[in-house]
């Protein structure tokens, strides 16, 4: 039996998990780069896909056992890296800061409206019966 | 960007990744309260930085590596709004309120000190 000791099979699954994120959502990123006048298309995109995709993942592995890599590499790993907090914040303060207080209502509220029925959406889509499981 | 602009995003997005896992898994030990303080940590934190980043006028690639490679892959939307999610489904409906409310102020109020600190650099 192998001693007890830091498993880094999770570990290595978040940061395999944590460099597609990253390049999926800096790509983006620079593919669509917008000044503070503009709507923030590419944190937005990412943001509410990777909501939608870690509310199915975690119904979706709600049951696995506790040593499976899944979560770790898809939700912690790629959908937590995928999303962020802190361009969000910045958007927010740099349209202030540039007197475009309706744009920055407006993206905070649909983001955090559209953020969370997305996290839902993606539990209710893994919840919904398919075929295979009928019996 | 250059090809090892973007090796650096890849690799350094993956160790705040990690990093982001063990803040969080620090702040679990402590407390079995249903409060996410762990990652609310982790958002303050990262944009305490990126204030700071954008505040001393870094541009370039150092910008996209530093902002987006690392600071924007430590935080993380996601995980705020199903934690926010758990905490409604869990009974615990005013503190989404207050995961929510808390982030937004806070995380502003983190942009705009860590903006002035850069610039004042």
């Amino acid at each position: 039996m192998r001693p007890s000791r830091f498993d880094l099979r999770p570990l290595a699954a978040i940061y395999v998990g944590g460099v597609i994120g990253a390049l999926a959502r800096v790509g983006l990123a620079e593919a669509g780069a917008h000044g503070p006048g503009e709507w923030p298309w590419a944190t937005f995109a990412v943001n509410m896909a990777g909501a939608l995709a870690l509310g199915y993942f975690f119904a979706r592995l709600r049951d696995h056992p506790e040593d499976s890599l899944a979560h770790p590499f898809l939700a912690t790993g790629v959908c937590g890296t995928l999303t962020t907090f802190s361009a969000l914040q910045l958007e927010l303060f740099q349209m202030i800061d540039a007197g475009r207080l309706a744009l920055a209502a407006a993206y905070v509220g649909a983001t955090l409206a559209a953020g969370y029925a997305f996290v839902r959406a993606g539990i209710s889509l893994e919840r919904r019966p398919r075929p295979e499981a009928a019996r | 960007m250059s090809a090892p602009g973007w090796v650096a995003v890849g690799l350094l997005g993956g160790a705040a990744a990690a990093a982001r896992f063990f803040v969080d898994a620090a702040f679990a030990a402590r407390s079995d309260h249903p409060f996410p303080l762990g990652i609310l940590a982790v958002n303050l934190a990262g944009t305490l930085a990126l204030g700071l980043v954008a505040g001393a006028a870094l541009s370039g690639e150092a910008l996209v590596i530093v902002a987006g490679g690392v600071i924007g892959s430590f935080t993380t939307f996601s995980t705020w709004m199903l934690d926010s999610h758990r905490l409604a489904d869990t009974g615990h409906a005013h503190l989404v309120w207050l995961n929510i409310g808390l982030s937004l102020i806070a995380g502003f109020a983190a942009v705009a000190l860590g903006h002035w600190a850069g610039s004042a650099l």
